[in-house]
């Protein structure tokens, strides 16, 4: 792999993740100023599976089978020629179509400069700031020992 | 032995109707939503998420809805639909070290780096019923919220590993054995037990948990670290051949931390019982890694003698959905294996009178 192939590879790990993440309506939100979309043919599903999720014994040992989960897959072909995957947790084949549409328009330059502004980024951003909004939660319920300092 | 029987379908027809009716209630009540189910009773779908083995909030809401808060049969719906579907791999191991943490507790070290942190707990309630719920009374305060500390949250057992203190995971690769793949048998390795105790009952695993503190193969436990929070899922499409994200899920991971004195090969330390399961599952991932160190006793040379160390009582029985089924399955008519046991205790029933009039 070269290093531009690995870089490919992590900006499309980064938006599958961000749309994987998002519902459909969530997606169809941010698309609402987008120009139209072009049309897509559906090679693959949507349909819904399940992924087996594994743990690691002691947390980093041998792997296990710790239970399934339900997934929706999506594999669809655009105008241009592009192909698009999706594999989101849950059962939305809506979310699934959508974001393998916009999985294969995100390979073409000029959709991917538009794409990212209108949809990706702030989806991303909304993400980052629930799980920062978490974060904080958390943060107000850490406990503080005030006899830290005398018993080191 | 089973008899095929006709006639009924009347009786199992009003049956069935009279409990939609009385699983809806009064219908002046609004009806419950799987939403409402999901989002104020999340408790027990988590606990039906992880005993039907199945990660979907929605579908164990809804068998949360439907057995009327059975979670047994809630869990036993779960495991039917999910032979419904098509597998479609197994994810990467899930880092439970990238967890985004809602709460982590050591009872080893008070003072941890990265910190305790509380998270939405029932400790420390004064477990007095709250009758403002009752009353229906709007929302609560809000939640406070405070600056996080980006300072890393490695794990107890880590610390312990570093000084030579604790036992190491093995490092191993190979590919899991899955019992729903392939039934267990016995003896069963560690992946295999791990798999069986995740999606055991919580009761039972509490029960024989508690059983090895009571001294039934007791093996000082402490908890070393508790945390809870979203984890995400990564899988590799064998058409992409690279990791994407499916998600995040929620999961309670308990590492026990247990005194071993060693053995011919080894030395005294500390050795682990691991426990991990969707959702937050605090009770269940206790009981999880209690008995998990339990079912390593014989491998650690500290014998088999008490319940919880059997791995073959332990994991035979640990199911709750093949458990129900074997005991409600003598509900069902076994009208043919009646006749002949009455046959018999007339038989012996009248030898025994004549022997004693003799």
């Amino acid at each position: 792999m070269t290093l531009s192939d690995t870089a490919d590879t992590a900006a499309r790990q980064r938006w599958m993740a961000v749309l994987a993440r998002a519902s459909a309506a969530d997606i169809a939100r941010h698309l609402a100023d987008a120009p139209p979309l072009p049309a897509h043919r559906r090679l693959r599903g949507p349909e819904t599976g399940l992924v087996m999720v594994r743990g690691r014994a002691g947390g980093d040992g041998a792997p296990f089978n710790l239970g399934e989960m339900t997934v929706t897959r999506c594999t669809v072909r655009v105008e241009s020629g592009a192909i698009g995957h999706a594999h989101t947790a849950g059962r939305d084949h809506g979310q699934a179509e959508i974001a393998a549409v916009l999985d294969a328009l995100m390979q073409d330059g000029a959709w991917r400069e538009r794409l990212e502004a209108l949809v990706i980024a702030p989806l991303e951003a909304a993400q980052a700031e629930r799980r920062a909004e978490t974060a904080r939660r958390a943060a107000a319920t850490k406990v503080e020992f005030f006899t830290m300092t005398q018993m080191r | 032995m089973y008899v095929a029987t006709k006639g009924g379908e009347k009786a199992i027809g009003a049956a069935h109707a009279w409990l939609d009716e009385v699983r809806r209630g009064d219908p002046a009540q609004p009806e419950l939503t799987t939403t409402q189910v999901e989002q104020q009773l999340g408790l027990a779908v988590d606990r039906v998420m992880a005993e039907g083995s199945c990660h979907d909030r929605g579908l164990a809401a809804l068998a949360v809805k439907q057995s009327r808060g059975d979670l047994i049969e809630a869990a036993f719906l779960l495991r039917a639909y999910r032979t419904t579907l098509p597998r479609f791999g197994a994810s990467l191991p899930l880092d439970t070290n990238a967890m985004a943490i809602q709460r982590r507790i050591s009872a080893t070290y008070k003072d941890l780096p990265g910190g305790q942190v509380l998270g939405p707990t029932f400790d420390y309630t004064h477990r007095l019923l709250d009758f403002r719920l009752a009353a229906e009374g709007g929302l609560p305060a809000g939640a406070p919220q405070g600056e996080p500390d980006p300072s890393p949250t490695p794990r107890v057992t880590e610390l312990l590993a570093q000084d030579g203190l604790m036992q190491r995971e093995a490092p191993e690769e190979s590919e899991p054995g899955d019992l729903t793949r392939q039934p267990l048998s016995f003896p069963a390795d560690r992946p295999l037990r791990l798999q069986a105790l995740a999606r055991g009952d919580e009761g039972f695993l509490l029960s024989l948990g508690y059983s090895t503190q009571r001294g039934y193969g007791g093996n000082h436990p402490f908890v070393g670290e508790i945390r809870m929070g979203e984890i995400a899922v990564e899988f590799v499409p064998e058409e992409l051949g690279f990791a994407v994200d499916l998600g995040d899920i929620t999961i309670t991971e308990c590492q026990m931390v247990n005194q071993f004195k060693g053995s011919r090969t080894e030395p005294p330390q500390f050795t682990r019982g691991y426990g991990l399961v969707f959702g937050h599952g605090e009770r269940k991932a206790m009981s999880m890694a209690l008995v998990d160190r339990a079912l390593r006793s014989p491998e650690l040379g500290e014998g088999s003698e008490a319940p919880a160390q059997q791995q073959e009582f332990v994991l035979s029985h640990c199911d709750n959905v093949e458990a129900t089924g074997f005991v409600e399955h003598l509900k069902l008519p076994h009208y043919v294996d009646f006749q002949s046991e009455l046959e018999n205790v007339r038989t012996m029933r009248a030898a025994a009178m004549k022997e004693r009039g003799e």
